[in-house]
């Protein structure tokens, strides 16, 4: 029995969110920034007509600045509000892993990104980190 | 089991409906018991929703309509007159219906509760004889009753003491089939031809909401195509292209303006149910109110309608449990013992008004300032900076609540602030009149429509806003000459004249927190907009165009950022954000300003100056002393620095609007008229020791000097007696004001004293001036 997840990378990090969870990926394009918005909150963007608001994710998870040069890359998220876009560093593939490797989040990880993982699966080569989505597009906790 | 669920669902909303009639039809029958067709229609109500309940099995609810109905039929038949006991018994069955429906809302059957209590009392007044006595005893099982009409269940061992033996009450399944079987025929079709008897549904014509919101979205997503096509429009010369388009665009707007209709509802839908809130409220309270409605037919959009419910029902409640005194209260006032409760709506300015007026005990405004400071709201030395108004709309604060006993009906502190935001969620602003012991007024506006309004849209930086129509009074475009200096510091408030009025001014980009930019701007671009009643003007980078928008709502990320309203699409895909102009007079505390300095206030309502009363600028003169100034006779209240005084021999001047005007030093042309100096100001010693220098610009006939000044301290308007035995030269007269001794000065006399032929020499090159000046006492 097994999950399927939309993987992604941030700061040399694997993370995945369930498939069911993800409406699409693309690549980046412009967002329009909304001055006096919290931080984290890239801008933003027009998906074919919808107006979607745009969280960068390193911000979110208190990770540091993309570099300039990278272009991030978006996933388009469900949210029980409407649609949310992440910003993530690189897309990864579509996954399915085994619930039997699934562990409490990593001790190693603290922080704001604590808060925001369910908990983690032992891959082979690296950890995949599940993003609680929900909780990461709520913003109305953060200070 | 689909169909069923389409049968099911159908009976709930014709059910509904009934309830809805029954609320209104109820209370109506209490105040004319003996209204025949009305019971009947009652009556009829109440037998279909049995008869449906019958049809479709669900036994509890058909078991209880029929004891209403049996009720009933003894009323409409006139065996029995209808008492308050019976009518509130009804109610409470009504109610006990009502929960029923949501039990096969939510689950598809009737419920778990069986009422018997409910069903027992019901029967057992069918029992009472119609004599005067069970109307005392029950006087008293009504305020039980009331109390707890909102329970399910209601525990009247009192009645019960006043019935006969219930054993021969308890319905029998039986009976209830027989009886059935007794009226008439009733095929599937019957829930719907008793609809059809009951009201003009024959023109109308039921339509899921959602598929309402669907056309709705698309009429939408027209209009922002339409904006699209119309850009490309523009460049292409085509005149059979341009033909279409222009059909194109009439069509949209007329479609656009359809849907909306459809989705507009009139207010009275949500009125319904406030005869019996106000009904069951004024006893439970012991209170007399009176409920009148005018303007039921006011239509607004349904998301409009749905959200001020919550408001609106909380404001009457608050009417009828604080606002409307006991009757004895009343009569003690000479008031009639029953209260009136007003309720009216009606279109006014692309805005729909709604008040809700009682006569009650008033709201104290000191009351609840004393509350606000005790609850730490604010200070007590506020008291003298705020007028009544400011004083009432403090109950607007959150954590708030005079009630002296907080029922658990009203009034627990969180009420008001919820309504206000509530209000102001969806655009609409709430007012609140008072006058003690005369009564309250409360005065909502709502917007007439949320999703697509006229908006103008600007740029600022590389981005552009858009400013909805409504909040937009002009547009101003200073440049070159009048750019100068067109934006004056008053009190620290940067102002701009504008006809006579002062626009307090603040800039798009300070507000967004932009970086500042390093060029001076070749012209300035102000939107003169209004929050809340009062204008104010907005320095934007440029003004773009009006255009019709599609507000989208913002994220639940970005919905807490006070100064946007929503977000739209403009025609090329880029993303608008859409400002919410009363949060910016908040944000940027435009609307405190202008309260605070009721001077702003006095000066605009000088725009008609009359004789009598005279706006004056206050000066202070040298050693601390008081002048006064007509303000009618000063051109411009100018500032600039030192540096820019320039010297032509012994006379010092300016540049001024591409004019070099001379400057006369006010405190050195006018003698000290005291022969003691009462202090010696070291400020006062003299102003080209400060940075920036204050003059009056003061112009005739062409031309122009500057009077420097101390201080310009304020703007008074008062009349005030001018006492002329003060005079003296350059000196019309003194008058006392803000307590303190000011000499009036004769502005030509000072100018000629310091300029000998500033009169003279240019008679003969005397030019059209402005306005003629009005001086005091010549």
């Amino acid at each position: 029995m097994g999950e399927q997840f939309c993987t992604f990378s941030i700061h040399g990090l694997y993370f995945g969110i369930e498939v069911g969870q993800v409406q699409e990926v693309m690549q980046h394009r412009t967002t329009e920034p909304v001055p006096l918005s919290p931080h984290v909150v890239e801008g933003l963007i027009n998906l074919r007509g919808q107006i979607v608001t745009a969280i960068d994710l390193r911000r979110r998870l208190g990770f540091p600045e993309r570099e300039k040069s990278v272009s991030p890359m978006h996933v388009v998220v469900r949210t029980n509000d409407g649609s949310v876009s992440l910003l993530v560093d690189e897309i990864g593939d579509v996954i399915e892993v085994d619930d039997a490797i699934f562990e409490p989040p990593p001790e190693s990880l603290q922080g704001m990104a604590r808060e925001l993982i369910l908990g983690a699966y032992k891959l082979n080569e690296k950890l995949l980190l599940v993003l609680n989505m929900e909780k990461t597009v709520d913003l109305s906790a953060a200070a | 089991m689909s169909e069923m669920d389409e049968i099911i669902k159908e009976f709930l909303v014709e059910g509904n409906d009934h309830l809805d009639r029954l609320d209104n039809d109820f209370v109506a029958i209490e105040q004319n018991p003996t209204d025949r067709p009305l019971l009947s229609s009652i009556f009829r109500s109440i037998h279909t929703i049995k008869g449906g309940a019958g049809l479709l099995g669900f036994t509890k609810l058909e078991k209880l309509t029929h004891a209403g109905e049996s009720l009933l039929a003894l009323l409409r038949d006139g065996k029995l007159i209808l008492t308050s006991e019976m009518t509130t018994t009804l109610l409470a069955m009504v109610d006990a219906v009502r929960k029923m429906f949501m039990a096969l809302a939510d689950t598809g059957n009737d419920g778990s509760e069986n009422y018997p209590d409910l069903i027992e009392r019901l029967a057992a007044l069918q029992q009472k004889p119609s004599s005067n006595t069970s109307p005392e005893k029950a006087g008293n099982a009504n305020n039980v009753n009331v109390a707890e009409s909102s329970e399910s269940v209601p525990h009247s061992s009192q009645v019960f003491e006043t019935t006969q033996n219930l054993a021969s009450v308890s319905p029998d399944p039986i009976i209830v089939k027989v009886e059935g079987g007794a009226t008439p025929p009733q095929p599937s079709g019957e829930v719907h031809k008793e609809s059809n008897a009951h009201g003009v549904t024959d023109t109308a014509i039921r339509v899921d909401v959602s598929l309402l919101d669907k056309l709705m979205n698309l009429a939408g997503e027209l209009v922002l195509a339409r904006n699209h096509v119309l850009q490309f429009a523009s460049k292409l010369d085509d005149g059979g292209f341009q033909a279409s388009i222009q059909r194109i665009n009439q069509i949209t707007s007329e479609l656009r303006e359809g849907v909306m209709k459809t989705r507009m509802q009139p207010i009275g839908n949500i009125w319904g149910k406030f005869p019996r809130i106000v009904r069951d409220l004024a006893k439970a309270c012991g209170k007399q109110v009176a409920l009148e409605m005018d303007g039921e037919k006011t239509e607004l959009d349904k998301t409009l309608i749905e959200a001020i419910r919550d408001p609106l029902t909380h404001l009457i409640r608050n009417a009828v449990d604080h606002g409307i005194e006991t009757p004895e209260v009343r009569r003690g006032k000479g008031k009639p013992s029953e209260g009136r409760l007003t309720l009216r709506a009606y279109h006014e300015g692309g805005q729909v008004n709604i008040e809700i007026i009682d006569d009650g005990g008033g709201i104290d405004p000191n009351k609840i300032f004393n509350k606000a400071v005790e609850k730490g709201l604010l200070s007590a030395d506020q008291k003298g900076k705020m007028d009544e108004r400011e004083m009432l709309n403090l109950i607007f604060l959150a954590g708030f609540s005079t009630a002296e006993k907080v029922t658990n009906v009203s009034g627990r502190g969180v009420g008001m602030d919820v309504v206000k935001t509530n209000i102001e969620k969806i655009g609409g602003t709430i007012d609140i009149v008072s006058k003690m012991n005369k009564g309250s007024t409360f005065r909502l506006k709502i917007p007439l429509t949320l999703a697509i309004i006229p908006a103008l849209t600007v740029s600022c930086g590389k981005s552009c806003y858009a400013i909805p129509q409504l909040n937009v009074v002009e547009l101003l475009r200073l440049n070159g000459d009048s750019l100068h200096n067109a934006i004056e510091m008053f009190q620290d408030v940067p102002v701009y004249r504008l006809r006579g009025k002062l626009l307090p001014i603040v800039n798009l980009n300070t507000i967004l927190d932009n970086p500042a930019k390093s060029e001076k701007p070749m012209g300035l671009n102000i939107v003169v907009m209004r929050a809340d009643e009062k204008p104010f003007g907005m320095i934007v980078d440029e003004i773009i165009d009006t255009q019709e928008i599609v507000v989208k709502p913002l994220s639940q990320q970005l919905k807490d950022v006070p100064i946007y309203a929503g977000a739209t699409m403009m025609g090329d895909g880029k993303i608008a954000l859409i400002l919410d102009v009363l949060n910016i007079a908040q944000v940027t505390k435009i609307v405190g300003k202008m309260r605070d300095r009721a001077v702003i206030d006095k000066e605009e309502n000088n725009i008609n100056v009359s004789q009598q009363h005279q706006s004056l600028l206050l000066i202070r003169g040298r050693d601390d002393g008081r002048i006064v100034i007509p303000l009618s006779i000063v051109a411009r209240l100018e500032e600039f620095p030192v540096t820019a005084v320039e010297w032509s021999g012994s006379q010092a001047a300016i540049q001024y609007r591409g004019e070099i005007i001379p400057l006369i030093h006010l405190s050195e042309i006018l003698p000290e008229r005291r022969r003691e100096v009462r202090h010696l100001d070291q400020n006062a010693a003299t102003t080209f020791v400060q940075d920036r220098i204050q003059a009056i610009v003061y112009s005739k006939n062409g031309r122009t000097v500057g009077i420097i000044v101390e201080k310009v301290l304020d703007i008074v308007d008062e009349s005030h007696t001018l006492q002329k035995a003060g005079a003296r030269q350059g000196v019309i007269g003194t008058m006392v004001i803000q307590d303190r001794l000011a000499e009036v000065l004769d502005v030509e006399e000072i100018v000629s004293m310091a300029i000998p032929d500033f009169f003279l020499s240019d008679r003969k090159m005397a030019k059209e001036q402005g306005p003629t000046e009005v001086m005091l006492g010549h």
